[in-house]
C-alpha cells in the first residue's frame, strides 16, 4: 500500500485505492452480517434453544432480512427531538468505528495504512465515538436516552484510560506504537505478548469489554434498566447504524487484541508456519469475538457505581504497577 | 464554588411503566431522580383491576374459583385452595385423603414453579439472559405435570369445594417422583451458575434493607418476612390441610436485604421438593377425591377468614354469608399488594440499576397487586 502513495496521483493507484477500501468494507460489513448471526446461534445454544434457522439455509440469510426490515422502515424523528443533531450523531459515532481499521495489520503483507503511531491513532479515534453516543442520547430529548448517554460519556471516559495505559507495557517492551513493529516484536522473541504482559492483557480485555459496552459492562444499553439506552428513540436505518458501529468495534477490539497480545498473524509454534497468516489471524480474531458473546450468555450487569470503582479503583493502579514493573526489568535485564 | 460556576441542577421526573421491562406487568412508578439517585417513588396502580371481588358477589362458589386462578396467575393451585378452604371451612366439610394429598403435592409443585419464574426473571432485571430460558424449561415440566392433571398449564381450575376436580392419570405420581431428584440437582447447578458469582453477591448484598420492626409494620408476609429473621410459616405456624404431617424448615435470613431473599427463595424451593417427596410416599393407593357435597353449594350464614402461605406471602379470603349460594360479601389478601406497600421506603436514596434489583426481589404479581 505505501508504495502506491509514493507514485503520481494517476488512474490506476486512485482505482486501486477505491477498490481496496472497498474489499475492507465488504469484509467488515460481512463480518457484521456473520457475526451477529454467529451471536445469536452461540447464545441460542447456550440458553437450550436453536437461533435463527427460518431464513436462508440454517437462517444464514437472517441478518440480511433483519438489516433489509431496518433499510425499509419509516424514518421517524421525535418531535422534540433536536433534528440536526439527531441526524448526525449516528454518523458521528459510526465513521471513526471504520477509520479505526486503516492502521489494523491482518498480515505482515495485507494492511492499509502502516502508521509510526497506529496504536495511537486508533485510541484516539475510537475516543471520538462516544460524541456521537452523547449527542444521539442528548437530540432524543427523552429522560432514558439522556441518562444512558451520561452513563455510556462516564464509563467510556473511565475506562479508556486503563485501556491505555495497559497497552503501554507491549509499547515499553517493543520501543514502537507501530502495529506491524509490535508483532515483528513478539515474532523475534518467540512468545506472545500475553505471557510476560499477562496483567496488562488481563486489564485490556475487562477494558476493551467496558469499551465495548458488552455484558458484564452493557450498562449503556442496560435493558431492563434504562429499557435500551442512548437510542431508545432511534429506529430503522439510523439504529442500524448505531449496531453498525457496536458491531464494526467488536471487528476492531478483537483485531487489536489479535495484533497487541496473541501475535497477529504468527503460527503458535515455528513449524505451522506453512499455514498462512491470514488463517492464524482469523483464528485468534474468532476465539475473543466467541469469548465476548459467551461473557454475554453468562453475566449478569454490574452497577453504575460498581463499575466505576473497578475502573479507577482496581484496573487504573494495576495498569500503573503493570507499566512500572515493565519498566524496572527492562531496564534491569 | 462560587455561585457563577455552581452547575445547576434540578431533579427529573422519569415515569417507569407501565410498560417497562422490569415492572413484571403494568406496574407504573413515578420516581424521582437526582442525578441517578432516586430520591422519591411514588407507585400507581391500578392497571390490571377487574374488580374480582364485586363480581364475585354474582357468582355461586365454584364460579368463583376460575377467577381465583387469574388473580395470581403464577401460582394458580394456591389461589384455588385458598379460596375453597374457606368454603369448607364454613361449611365444616371433611376432605377424603386422596384429595388432600393431591392438593398438597399441586401446591408444592407451584411454590417451585412460581420460585423458578422468579428465578429467571429476577436474574434479567439483573442483566443476566440465560437463567431465564433455563428455569423456564423447568417450570414447563412442572406445567406439563399440571397439564396432565387437569388440562391447563396457568389457570388450573383444579380444586372444588369439598376435594378436587381429577384424579391423578395412571402413572402420574412415579413421574412427579422422577422429577424430585432431577429438580435438586437442577437447583445445585443454578447455585453453581448464579450465586456464587461476584457480580450477583455485589449486586445484591445489602440492597433494600428491611428490619423486622418495619416487615411488621408494613404488614409484610412471606419471603419479605423471613428474610428479616422471623420463622413465620402458616405452613408449621397455623397448619391448614394435611401440613402438619410431614417434616419440613422454615428458612430464613437476618439481613433483609435482597440477597437474602434470594437464597430464601432457593432454600423453600429445596424444602417443598421434600415436602412433595414425602407426600408421594404416603400418598394412599386408593380413595375418593371428592367429599359428599350437595349439588347445590349452600353456605350456612355466618363468616369465616382462613389464610394459607402462598409462594408470594400470606394469602387469604374472607366470606360473609347470608345462607345463599353466593357470598355476600367476598374479601382477598393478597400478598402481593401488601408486600408492594414497602417499596417506596426501600428505593429512597438508592440509584435506578438498584431499584430494578428490588422491586425484583418483592416479586410481585400485578394480577394480584390490582384485585
Amino acid at each position: 500500500m505505501g508504495a502506491y502513495l509514493e507514485q503520481s496521483f494517476g488512474l490506476q493507484n486512485s482505482l486501486v485505492f477505491i477498490l481496496s477500501a472497498v474489499v475492507l468494507l465488504a469484509i467488515v460489513l460481512g463480518f457484521v452480517t456473520y457475526s451477529i448471526y454467529f451471536q445469536r446461534k452461540i447464545l441460542g445454544w447456550m440458553q437450550l434453544r436453536i437461533g435463527p434457522n427460518r431464513v436462508g439455509p440454517f437462517g444464514l440469510l437472517q441478518t440480511v432480512a433483519d438489516v433489509l426490515k431496518l433499510l425499509l422502515k419509516e424514518d421517524i424523528i421525535p418531535k422534540a427531538a433536536d433534528k440536526p443533531l439527531f441526524i448526525i450523531a449516528p454518523v458521528i459515532a459510526f465513521v471513526p468505528a471504520f477509520g479505526v481499521l486503516a492502521v489494523m495489520p491482518f498480515t505482515d503483507k495485507l494492511h492499509f495504512a502502516d502508521v509510526g503511531v497506529g496504536l495511537l491513532y486508533y485510541i484516539a479515534l475510537s475516543g471520538i465515538t462516544v460524541l456521537g453516543v452523547i449527542t444521539g442520547g442528548w437530540a432524543s430529548n427523552n429522560k432514558w436516552a439522556l441518562i444512558g448517554a451520561m452513563r455510556s460519556a462516564a464509563q467510556m471516559i473511565s475506562y479508556e484510560i486503563p485501556l491505555v495505559m495497559s497497552v503501554v507495557g507491549v509499547i515499553l517492551m517493543t520501543g514502537s506504537l507501530n502495529l506491524i513493529d509490535i508483532v515483528e516484536k513478539q515474532k523475534e522473541m518467540g512468545m506472545w505478548f500475553f505471557i510476560p504482559q499477562f496483567l496488562g492483557f488481563i486489564i485490556f480485555i475487562i477494558a476493551q469489554l467496558a469499551e465495548l459496552s458488552r455484558t458484564p459492562f452493557d450498562l449503556t444499553e442496560a435493558e431492563s434498566e434504562l429499557i435500551s439506552g442512548y437510542h431508545v428513540e432511534y429506529s430503522g436505518f439510523r439504529w442500524a447504524f448505531f449496531m453498525l458501529t457496536e458491531y464494526v468495534y467488536i471487528f476492531a477490539m478483537a483485531s487489536l487484541t489479535t495484533v497487541l497480545f496473541l501475535g497477529g498473524w504468527l503460527p503458535p509454534i515455528e513449524y505451522l508456519s506453512f499455514i498462512p497468516g491470514i488463517i492464524w489471524f482469523a483464528l485468534k480474531f474468532v476465539a475473543i469475538v466467541f469469548f465476548i458473546f459467551w461473557l454475554q450468555a453468562t453475566f449478569p450487569r454490574m452497577r453504575v457505581d460498581q463499575l466505576m470503582q473497578m475502573g479507577w479503583k482496581v484496573l487504573l493502579p494495576l495498569s500503573l504497577v503493570n507499566i512500572l514493573v515493565t519498566a524496572v526489568l527492562k531496564t534491569v535485564l | 464554588m462560587s455561585s457563577s460556576t455552581k452547575l445547576r441542577t434540578e431533579e427529573m421526573l422519569l415515569n417507569v411503566g407501565p410498560q417497562h421491562p422490569s415492572t413484571h406487568g403494568v406496574f407504573r412508578l413515578i420516581v424521582k431522580i437526582d442525578g441517578e439517585t432516586i430520591t422519591e417513588a411514588i407507585p400507581v396502580i391500578g392497571y390490571l383491576h377487574r374488580g374480582t371481588e364485586k363480581l364475585a358477589e354474582d357468582l355461586n362458589y365454584t364460579q368463583i374459583i376460575p377467577y381465583t386462578d387469574r388473580m395470581d396467575y403464577i401460582a394458580a393451585m394456591t389461589n384455588n385452595y385458598m379460596m375453597v378452604h374457606t368454603v369448607e371451612t364454613l361449611m365444616g366439610l371433611e376432605i377424603p385423603e386422596r384429595a388432600e394429598y393431591l392438593r398438597v403435592i399441586v401446591m408444592e409443585l407451584q411454590r417451585v414453579a412460581s420460585h423458578l419464574l422468579w428465578f429467571g426473571t429476577y436474574l434479567l432485571d439483573l442483566g443476566a439472559l440465560s437463567p431465564l430460558l433455563y428455569a423456564f424449561a423447568d417450570r414447563e415440566k412442572i406445567l406439563a405435570f399440571f397439564n396432565e392433571l387437569c388440562g391447563a398449564r396457568l389457570t388450573y381450575n383444579y380444586m372444588r369445594v369439598g376435594g378436587v376436580k381429577w384424579d391423578a392419570p395412571e402413572g402420574w405420581i412415579e413421574k412427579v417422583k422422577e422429577f424430585v431428584p432431577y429438580m435438586r440437582k437442577q437447583i445445585n447447578d443454578y447455585h453453581k451458575l448464579v450465586t456464587g458469582n461476584e457480580v450477583v453477591i455485589n449486586r445484591l448484598t445489602g440492597i433494600g434493607v428491611i428490619t423486622q420492626e418495619d416487615a411488621i409494620n408494613y404488614s409484610l408476609s412471606g419471603v419479605q418476612l423471613r428474610s428479616t429473621g422471623m420463622a413465620w410459616d402458616l405452613r408449621k405456624d397455623a397448619p391448614y390441610s394435611i401440613y402438619d404431617r410431614f417434616k419440613f424448615e422454615v428458612p430464613t435470613e437476618t439481613a433483609g436485604d435482597c440477597f437474602a431473599r434470594y437464597k430464601i427463595r432457593f432454600r423453600e424451593m429445596q424444602e417443598s421438593l421434600n415436602i412433595v417427596e414425602q407426600a408421594l410416599e404416603q400418598f394412599p393407593k386408593e380413595g375418593e377425591i371428592m367429599a359428599k357435597v350437595p349439588r347445590v353449594l349452600r353456605t350456612p350464614q355466618g363468616e369465616a377468614f382462613t389464610r394459607i402461605e402462598a409462594p408470594r406471602g400470606e394469602i387469604g379470603c374472607y366470606i360473609s354469608s347470608n345462607g345463599k349460594d353466593k357470598p355476600y360479601r367476598i374479601k382477598f389478601r393478597r400478598p402481593s399488594f401488601a408486600n408492594l406497600q414497602v417499596l417506596p421506603k426501600l428505593v429512597k436514596g438508592q440509584n435506578i440499576a438498584d431499584m430494578v434489583a428490588i422491586l425484583g426481589s418483592i416479586d410481585i404479581v400485578l394480577g394480584e397487586v390490582d384485585g
